[in-house]
């Protein structure tokens, strides 16, 4: 039953979802905002399973002095701190007259300050890691070793050229149709576009695929086993 | 003398430039006061056509017009105003509004079976100064009874419907011609094969494997292939006696992948061998996720590493650090704009549906096979029906509209 039981709610489930798609009708349209709804919950509820688990690996990790026992004592500092401020500030914006939100700006470190001058920057450099990582990526990548990766070098070069008002000075004695610009974007909308959507409809097909197994019961490794 | 005469040409240039200005810019219509006794009231929009919206849940009604033959750039006609009636009644009240040269309005406020009279007003608003000082307008005949209803089938899906169907047929045909015993070819996909390639070396180099399963939830079709071939990996690693560690982003994740990893180092015969914390969430936020990721692959260096689910703009960040500290790494997503940063990074990509299929490949299970095969021809009517397509419009045969999804 440990089996069955789950996979009769996910045959039942998955196939309801599909005939909704095509029945607008009610109750059929209102399925999909009734378990996103339950989703939500679940999820929600489900958080605390995630922060225990991380506040007793942190925690394990200290008791035992590994080596990476100062990070895991700072996540457990951090998690308090913003838990403490975040119930603080939301409390005592409940209580007063008139209520505010915990988000709003107000003087001093609350939670509001810790997002946006602690969280966001963090997040923030962490985006921003991402500039210097597709550089590295792109110079291994645009490596002329074989045929396809020669292709792939003048391809990119081509773009990255077009895409910069140089490219349409340097071969601005050519008529506009063939400027470095519009070839960039030849290359983009025609045969990028082409590769993407070749790619798209084989990703389309294996869901439908996938998702079928998973809804005959065909597909049960997500349920721990076979 | 001179100087005067300059002044006079010159104001006289730039009250005509000034004049001519003021009409090309007159939206919409400030009128002299002089024309507004001999303001002309636009002709009413013809052809009005008040039916229930198609494909809905019902409470809605669309009207559509043809436009008032006013309906010009001379801007007589500014709007059109549709007003409503319940059936046997006078009261009209205003439900919408569009602007000129515009063909319908729907209406979302009706109760279904109740039997609904409308008529549009095509109406011109004379402004001055900004403020509206007169309104003329000329109702169309009253058109209807309308009811609104609600459809039990979504007719402009049937297109999908009957690919759905298609597909979906050829899927449970190869499947049940597994069933009976035929055996398919399937292609070899250079990811999968390395997979116990790349467990083996983490094996040979005593060092762990990562597993990282995307940032999105279980509401992911991605999600749960990434988990299928999970369990597929970690019943190796555990056979290898590799420590496989699976740091998530979503609790709902880290439940099913405890599971999961629990019950293959059972059905690998080694149970103790697990350990409670092989399976860790880590933060549900996007980029402290790819943070804590890079931490750990930089502090102890993993041999191997999965990167296989649902990724976003972090791809890149984990697959070079990954790269950097020299684990072989295989990655696979359904996101076609993560997939160039795996290509670059990773030793081998799973693109799409080889993600997809990646589970059927492993267990080699002739029911999963089959779903492959049926998936395969699916593929190919797909191909056949694009390539028809595309003669048929070359030779001004519009079929286009045939594959619009809405």
């Amino acid at each position: 039953m440990r089996r069955e039981i789950p996979i009769a709610i996910t045959f039942i489930v998955g196939t309801v979802f599909i005939i909704a798609y095509f029945i607008p009708h009610y109750p059929f349209n209102q399925f999909e905002n009734w378990f996103n709804d339950w989703f939500a919950i679940v999820a929600a509820f489900a958080i605390w399973l995630g922060a225990l688990n991380l506040l007793k690996i942190s925690a394990i990790k200290i008791f035992l002095k590994k080596t990476d026992q100062l990070h895991a004592a700072l996540i457990i500092i951090s998690f308090l701190v913003m838990i403490f401020y975040g119930f603080y500030n939301g409390f005592s914006g409940i209580m007063a007259n008139p209520p505010y939100s915990y988000r709003d700006p107000a003087p001093g470190i609350n939670f509001s300050w810790l997002y946006d001058y602690v969280y966001s920057s963090l997040s923030a450099t962490m985006f921003a890691l991402l500039a210097f990582f597709v550089a590295s990526a792109s110079y291994r990548a645009f490596r002329a070793r074989n045929f396809e990766a020669t292709l792939l070098l003048v391809a990119g070069f081509l773009v990255m050229l077009g895409r910069v008002p140089v490219g349409d000075l340097i071969t601005q004695w050519l008529p506009r149709d063939y400027q470095l610009s519009q070839l960039a974007n030849w290359i983009m909308n025609i045969l990028n576009t082409a590769g993407q959507r070749a790619i798209m409809i084989g990703i389309a097909l294996g869901l439908v695929s996938t998702s079928l197994r998973i809804i005959l019961g065909l597909e049960r490794a997500y349920l721990g086993g076979d | 003398m001179k100087v005067k005469a300059f002044f006079l040409i010159s104001a006289f240039v730039l009250s005509g430039f000034v004049s001519g200005f003021a009409q090309e810019s007159a939206e919409p219509i400030p009128v002299e006061n002089d024309s507004l006794t001999v303001a002309e009231t636009p002709a009413p929009a013809t052809d009005v056509v008040a039916k229930d919206t198609p494909n809905d849940a019902g409470g809605s009604i669309t009207v559509t017009w043809d436009l008032s033959p006013d309906d010009t750039t001379k801007k007589i006609v500014t709007k059109y105003v549709v007003m409503r009636a319940e059936e046997g009644s006078d009261d009209f009240k205003e439900i919408g509004s569009q602007v000129a040269g515009k063909r319908s309005v729907t209406d979302n406020e009706v109760v279904d079976g109740v039997a609904y009279i409308y008529k549009v007003l095509a109406t011109r608003e004379i402004l001055q100064d900004d403020a509206i000082i007169e309104v003329l307008s000329s109702p169309s005949e009253p058109v209807g009874p309308a009811k609104s209803t609600a459809q039990w089938f979504n007719m402009s899906r049937l297109n999908i419907f009957i690919g759905i169907i298609i597909l979906c047929g050829a899927i449970i045909y190869y499947i049940t011609a597994a069933r009976g015993g035929k055996s398919f070819y399937i292609r070899k996909i250079a990811g999968i094969v390395e997979v116990e390639n790349a467990v083996g070396r983490a094996t040979e180099m005593g060092k762990a494997i990562y597993y990282v399963p995307g940032i999105n939830d279980m509401d992911d079709v991605q999600t749960l292939a990434s988990l299928t071939i999970l369990g597929k990996v970690a019943e190796i690693a555990a056979q290898n006696d590799t420590r496989i560690d699976v740091p998530v982003s979503r609790s709902m994740v880290m439940v099913t992948a405890k599971e999961i990893v629990k019950e293959s180092y059972s059905r690998a015969g080694r149970p103790e061998a697990h350990q409670d914390d092989q399976v860790r969430y880590l933060t549900d936020d996007q980029f402290g996720y790819a943070a804590a990721i890079d931490g750990l692959f930089v502090r102890e260096k993993p041999a191997t590493v999965f990167l296989i689910g649902a990724f976003f703009a972090e791809s890149l960040i984990m697959a070079e650090t990954g790269n950097s500290i020299g684990a072989i790494q295989i990655a696979g997503t359904a996101q076609p704009s993560q997939l160039p940063f795996f290509v670059a990074a990773c030793d081998y990509t799973l693109i799409g549906e080889e993600m997809f299929a990646a589970s059927a490949y492993l267990s080699r299970e002739p029911k999963l096979l089959g779903s492959l095969k049926g998936q395969d021809l699916g593929k190919a009517v797909f191909l056949f029906a694009i390539v028809i397509g595309i003669i048929l419009e070359s030779f001004g045969i519009p079929v286009s509209n045939l594959f619009k999804v809405q």
